[in-house]
């Protein structure tokens, strides 16, 4: 008999070891915030382990955006550190955030605190969103408009407000004999281009940096510039939402990327190769003047070694639409906090701690808006403009202009990219912009109408039953 | 000693029968309920009978795929396994360094899939400009030739492997008393290696066509199914209908889309062993 437990004991020992070689891989991709996380546990005191306990929450937050992965790690020691509460901040690689949390929700340590993008991406998780109204940071939003929001239940609040537009290289412009006060409408814009591009050689540059179609830059097209045509469309008709789009300014969007694709440092033909760093890295080695991108990416273009605040600006994206003269940047939101419901009470209340922290701690705030040097640690902040009470002015040079267009009386043009209904309707689009750049006739332009405007119809059934 | 072992037998099964539960048992089951389900995530699924099967054979993307994965598998399965058996047959043969050459051939299976395809999708993009041809993102046809030849590329060493493996094992006798017999080159190959091979190619066939079914990171990283979905093999037509699309509609049709997948591949490599089991010669 003792032989026998002496065997069934040795063998039990053994398949748990075994075993947990398969629980270890899952864990790998946290593995780097782990770390970090447990040299901060080792850090602490005995005291404040006894507080946490006492408190008996904890933060999980998975973040949506890899850019800012080290600020937040810092963040959450900072909160750990103030309050003994443990924080822990994993980022999911870039376009793996569905499949990380949809893996993540699955799992008995589920995140307590994840992002949507918007109403689309809040139809997959609204079971899961824990209702925020009469909260602590639902009363720190400076505007309701940032709560993502149906009928009294807060699902959402947006912790960031974006500009995009087309970053301008003032020094190259002024080399090729121009101002940004030369351009205030797509007329504009194109003669500029043009010029530039008959100019190319003498003048050693291009107008526009590579308009990438690969997956690591494609979304600045079907996506961010696709907002436009839609935004124009919207505004006429007076609505915000639609379940048939008519695609009423869709040759204003072909002549846009037409200016794009045959004003660009590369052949048209060999955009689904270029990749975002591709044309960053135009646009900061002074190959282009024009690249279209976002106010996220301030700390890419401007800092050491890079452009100085005067070197840049950004412009609004004119499709010859509209009031021109009066037309902002693109600014909206597409990252909205939410808290899983499922998680503890405990949890919960910790999550909520953390959010209103984030928004009203001096050292917080100073991280989640400041640039160089912001971060306790000497390293640079987030340089965010959030949308809350307590937030001092951004560092962002993009976020300032667009604060001074709209103090102008210029209108921003909203992201009604949000209500695009589906990923698959991007790509669709994606794909067929790619094939028109690269033999553009009528017919590959037809494939690009249809992938707009049949797709998205068909994709909202899909999306909506 | 024999006593205990048939005695014990059970307990020495138990680790690996305990992994084989944990590991594919349970997960099987569960993903076969969760196809008949509508689930965001695996835990809180409910029930909505077979109306995701409905979707998933109605799906034009997934028929394509299918067709697009059928050809694929014929063409790299042939390629593959002729390039294979070529290769080892040179390297049976009496030449100087074989053994390097054998390590060279078989090293391109050390990389991982993805680094492949991204290098390769380099490459070929590479030549496709010099030819003026569009890209491999643009080209349904010349993402399905860029995918054989990587696969090739990647396979041929490993395939022949197990060929040198199986052209040693035939007794240096046999070949002789065929020589003595007045058979040539060509005879000696097709009447008396070949025969002697075919528990090789069993299994060499086995798993190119399972490989070639369930290849995902190769095709993810060199097309991306692009363009729109025209270069889309079968698993990565399921990962993208799993967690490319959003709602909680589409986890249950790409769990469907799995379960018919696995059958697919199961029934065929099944008929494929039946097949060639029976061409295998004693010894």
């Amino acid at each position: 008999m003792k032989k026998r437990l002496l065997a069934l004991s040795t063998v039990a020992a053994f398949s748990i070891a075994a075993l947990s070689g398969c629980g270890g891989s899952s864990g790998e991709t946290t593995a780097a915030a782990e770390t970090e996380e447990a040299a901060a546990d080792t850090e602490k005191s005995a005291e404040e382990e006894a507080a946490a306990d006492a408190e008996g929450g904890s933060v999980y937050y998975l973040n949506f955006k890899p850019e800012q992965d080290a600020q937040w790690q810092e963040m959450a020691q900072m909160y750990t550190e103030a309050t003994g509460v443990p924080v822990k901040v994993t980022t999911a690689a870039s376009g793996t955030y569905e499949t990380m949390l949809t893996s993540e929700m699955a799992s008995s340590d589920a995140p307590t605190m994840f992002q949507v993008n918007g109403p689309v991406g809040l139809n997959n998780w609204k079971d899961y969103c824990y209702d925020l109204a009469g909260s602590g940071i639902y009363g720190e939003l400076t505007s309701d408009d940032y709560a993502l929001k149906e009928g009294d239940t807060v699902y959402g609040i947006a912790y960031v407000i974006e500009s995009y537009g087309i970053i301008t290289n003032k020094t190259l412009l002024s080399e090729a004999g121009y101002t940004v006060d030369d351009i205030k409408s797509f007329e504009d814009l194109k003669k500029v281009a043009e010029d530039i591009t008959a100019r190319k050689d003498e003048l050693g540059f291009s107008a526009f940096t590579s308009a990438g179609m690969d997956s690591s830059s494609d979304w600045r097209f079907k996506t961010h510039l696709a907002n436009l045509p839609i935004y124009f469309e919207y505004k006429d008709k007076g609505i915000s939402s639609t379940d048939a789009i008519e695609g009423t300014y869709l040759d204003n969007y072909r002549n846009i990327w037409n200016l794009y694709i045959n004003n660009a440092t590369c052949d048209p033909a060999e955009l689904t190769a270029k990749t975002a760093n591709d044309s960053l890295n135009e646009f900061v080695n002074g190959e282009a003047v024009f690249y279209q991108n976002g106010s996220w990416e301030y700390a890419n273009v401007v800092g050491e070694g890079k452009f100085t605040d005067d070197d840049v600006t950004m412009i609004p994206i004119y499709i010859g639409v509209g009031d021109e003269a009066n037309q902002g940047l693109c600014t909206g939101s597409e990252n909205y906090w939410c808290i899983n419901k499922n998680a503890d009470e405990a949890d919960i209340q910790a999550t909520l701690d953390f959010m209103e922290w984030c928004v009203t701690d001096e050292a917080a705030l100073k991280a989640m808006t400041g640039g160089e040097g912001a971060m306790p640690s000497g390293g640079a902040g987030m340089a965010f403009a959030i949308p809350f009470k307590q937030a001092p002015e951004s560092t962002n040079l993009f976020v300032a202009l667009d604060a001074s267009m709209t103090a102008e009386g210029k209108t921003p043009v909203s992201w009604n990219f949000t209500t695009m209904p589906s990923e698959e309707w991007k790509n669709m689009l994606g794909s067929a912009l790619s094939v028109y750049a690269a033999d553009q006739t009528d017919a590959n332009w037809a494939g690009v109408v249809s992938a707009f405007v049949d797709n998205w119809a068909a994709e909202y059934t899909l999306a909506n039953g | 000693m024999e006593k205990a072992i048939k005695k014990y037998w059970p307990i020495f099964l138990l680790p690996t029968l305990l992994a084989f539960l944990i590991g594919f048992i349970i997960p099987f089951i569960q993903g076969v309920y969760l196809s008949f389900c509508r689930f965001t995530t695996v835990r809180d699924a409910t029930f909505i009978g077979i109306s995701n099967y409905a979707t998933a054979i109605g799906d034009a993307t997934f028929s394509h795929a299918f067709w697009y994965n059928c050809a694929f598998v014929v063409v790299s399965t042939i390629a593959i396994n002729l390039g294979g058996l070529a290769v080892a047959l040179v390297l049976t043969s009496a030449i100087k360094g074989r053994n390097a050459f054998r390590t060279v051939f078989f090293m391109p299976n050390l990389i991982g899939g993805i680094v492949l395809g991204y290098i390769w999708q380099i490459l070929l993009n590479c030549v496709l400009t010099i030819l003026e041809r569009p890209l491999l993102a643009l080209d349904a046809t010349a993402g399905f030739w860029g995918l054989v030849i990587l696969m090739c590329w990647q396979q041929i060493g490993y395939m022949m492997i197990i060929y040198i493996a199986g052209l040693q094992s035939i007794p240096d006798s046999l070949i002789e008393a065929a020589e003595i017999d007045g058979a040539t080159k060509w005879q000696t190959f097709f009447k008396v290696k070949l025969p002697m091979l075919m528990p090789s190619i069993t299994i060499c066939l086995f798993l190119t066509i399972t490989n070639s079914f369930k290849l995902f990171d190769q095709n993810m990283a060199l097309t991306g199914g692009q363009p729109a979905h025209q270069s889309e093999l079968l698993a990565y037509n399921i990962y993208y209908t799993f967690y490319g699309r959003s709602g909680p509609q589409w986890r249950g049709i790409g769990q469907a889309k799995a379960v018919i997948f696995c059958l697919i591949v199961v029934v065929i490599s099944l008929i494929q062993l039946k097949m060639t089991k029976e061409k295998e010669v004693q010894q």
